[in-house]
């Protein structure tokens, strides 16, 4: 237990500098804003990852709360004057609060019912960013959202941003993997492999699948915000029903509970578009072709493939040294 | 200890029970007998909360629990096993018997989510709890394994050391020998001795009559919903009602 536990600090610390260090053998600036956007991607497929890999909770809304981030956020600093940090905290405050709120009706649903609820809900907030033109700017979006600043140091270039979007990603992986083997994360999975045992065995189950709805809201409301004042511009567009299950896709394609599979998903399904531009509006299909497949040879997502070919070949290695000798 | 009072459930059109109560006594092994869809499992789900019942109350000591929930009555030491045996199936055996310390630590998801000194201690603690409990079913040689992975034999094993981690007062169990070889189910008998000496009060349905007439001091039959018959297993045997539930009157 003590060797596992240290070699995910290891593992950790390896992927941190690592991101850390990307940004010196990078020159050009485009990819850099490719990997800001990873960043983000990677913070709001971890928030569904607790909540769908974890606790076994589907969540077709997740859009939805990202959108109400980057909202809150970009009108909070455009029609008033708030700073744009306090901006953030708010717009995650009122996002985790809403998710409280209608938490407690929703995840009484179970299966489809849950996931048609969580569709609902993403589609209302959907309309409402396009219909309130007054505060939103509706279809045409919403420009001029400030730079997040820290002193003298503005976010307003990729460099920046790159660092400060990583640090928020890092530190809730690192929260996450902590949460995950926790009590908590235990609790959590026991309702996602039977929820009448875990209840038999004392876990609020109702509360808990609430708490972890409104963490992960949380999560989501935080990615909005940076999005907002990264890009400067938000239109609703960028918060639709396809972007829920663009996350959704990202998730399973990395790997159900697995917190480096949902980086690695948001890799994939960030970088894709580039590739699938010649396929135009019909990139949704390769996406649930990609899902299909996954699926079906690889239920444990690619971080499970991974792992299992690293254990196939370790095997086989260990075996003919075996033989050799 | 525990108290049914008059439990009715009916399903639909269909009467699961009608009208029927009983006690158990503190300490004691409780075998819950009749033949299949007499309500034995009905009557369990209704006393741990998964069903409520239509009319009827549950008490537990002088406490009414008519309508508490499960995760309530975990806490108040109440605690079942399952005729299906409902493990988690994707954590590890270890892993299993903590979920069962659940009650029995208190970090949220605040402190496990930055590891405070105190979740960390906790978490220390609860690992050596749940290795004692499978120290004491005997399955602390699998701790590691995942649980789905586990014998069927086995199963049950992990699912009686996770409910005793709950340390409950009082645990029922469903149908705890099914599926077990005879070596198994003697193994059994001697781990329900076990935790009656514990200090527990157990419950048992089982179809098992050679488990039930060991080790029960004491047997409820239940027979189309109704209570049948409630005696020592020496007065059930001799039963002439009993006896033709069975086997049929002629």
């Amino acid at each position: 237990m003590m060797i596992k536990e240290k070699r995910q600090i290891f593992i950790f610390l390896l992927f941190a500098l690592v991101v850390l260090l990307v940004p010196i053998f990078l020159k050009g600036s485009y990819f850099l804003n490719v990997l800001v956007f990873i960043g983000i991607n990677t913070l709001l497929a971890v928030a569904l990852n607790l909540l769908l890999g974890y606790a076994g909770q589907i969540s077709l809304g997740q859009a939805a709360f990202f959108g109400l981030g980057a909202y809150i956020s970009g009108i909070l600093t455009t029609r008033f004057p708030v700073d744009p940090w306090l901006a953030l905290v708010v717009a995650a405050g009122c996002a985790s609060v809403l998710a409280f709120v209608i938490g407690f009706p929703i995840l009484k649903l179970k299966g489809h019912y849950l996931a048609m609820a969580t569709l609902g809900f993403g589609i209302i907030v959907y309309i409402i960013f396009n219909e309130t033109v007054d505060w939103t700017g509706g279809p045409s979006g919403l420009s001029g959202i400030p730079n997040l600043r820290l002193g003298p140091f503005v976010f307003d270039n990729d460099r920046n941003n790159y660092y400060l979007v990583w640090m928020m990603t890092l530190g809730v992986m690192l929260l996450s993997i902590n949460l995950s083997q926790s009590r908590i994360g235990r609790a959590l999975r026991a309702i996602n492999d039977s929820e009448v045992a875990a209840r038999v065995m004392g876990v609020n189950a109702r509360m808990m699948k609430v708490q972890i709805f409104t963490v992960s809201a949380f999560v989501s409301a935080i990615a909005g915000s940076l999005y907002a004042h990264t890009i400067t511009f938000i239109s609703p567009a960028s918060f639709g029903f396809n972007f829920s299950v663009e996350l959704l896709t990202m998730v399973i394609i990395g790997g159900l509970g697995s917190i480096y599979g949902s980086f690695l998903g948001a890799t994939i399904l960030t970088m894709l578009p580039e590739f699938l531009r010649v396929f135009r509006d019909f990139d949704i299909v390769i996406y649930g072709l990609m899902l299909i497949l996954i699926t079906m040879f690889m239920p444990a997502g690619l971080i499970g493939g991974i792992e299992m070919s690293i254990k196939i070949i370790a095997e086989k290695i260990k075996g003919s040294a075996e033989n050799n000798a | 200890m525990l108290k049914v009072e008059s439990i009715t459930q009916i399903f639909g059109g269909l009467t699961a029970l009608e009208n029927v109560s009983f006690s158990v006594a503190p300490h004691s092994i409780t075998g819950v007998i009749g033949p299949n869809g007499a309500g034995k499992t009905t009557l369990f789900n209704i006393v741990t909360g998964l069903y409520t019942q239509t009319e009827g109350k549950v008490y537990l000591g002088d406490k009414n629990i008519s309508f508490f929930e499960p995760e309530v009555l975990a806490r108040l030491g109440l605690v079942r096993t399952f005729q299906n045996v409902e493990l988690f199936g994707q954590m590890s055996v270890l892993e299993n018997v903590m979920v069962g310390l659940h009650t029995k630590s208190k970090s949220g998801i605040f402190s496990c989510a930055f590891k405070l000194p105190g979740q960390i201690k906790e978490e220390k603690r609860i690992k050596e709890k749940a290795y004692q409990w499978l120290e004491f079913t005997g399955l602390a040689d699998s701790a590691d394994v995942t649980a789905c992975n586990l014998p069927f034999g086995k199963g049950r094993l992990l699912e009686i050391s996770r409910a005793m981690a709950v340390e409950p007062q009082i645990i029922l169990m469903d149908e705890p020998a099914a599926g077990l070889n005879s070596r198994e189910t003697a193994g059994l008998a001697g781990l329900i001795r076990k935790i009656q000496e514990l200090g527990v009060t157990i419950v048992l349905v089982e179809h098992d009559m050679e488990l039930v007439m060991d080790v029960c001091e004491s047997i409820i039959v239940l027979n189309l919903g109704k209570k049948l018959a409630h005696g020592t297993p020496r007065e059930i045997q001799e039963n002439k009602a009993v006896i033709a539930a069975y086997l049929g009157e002629d």
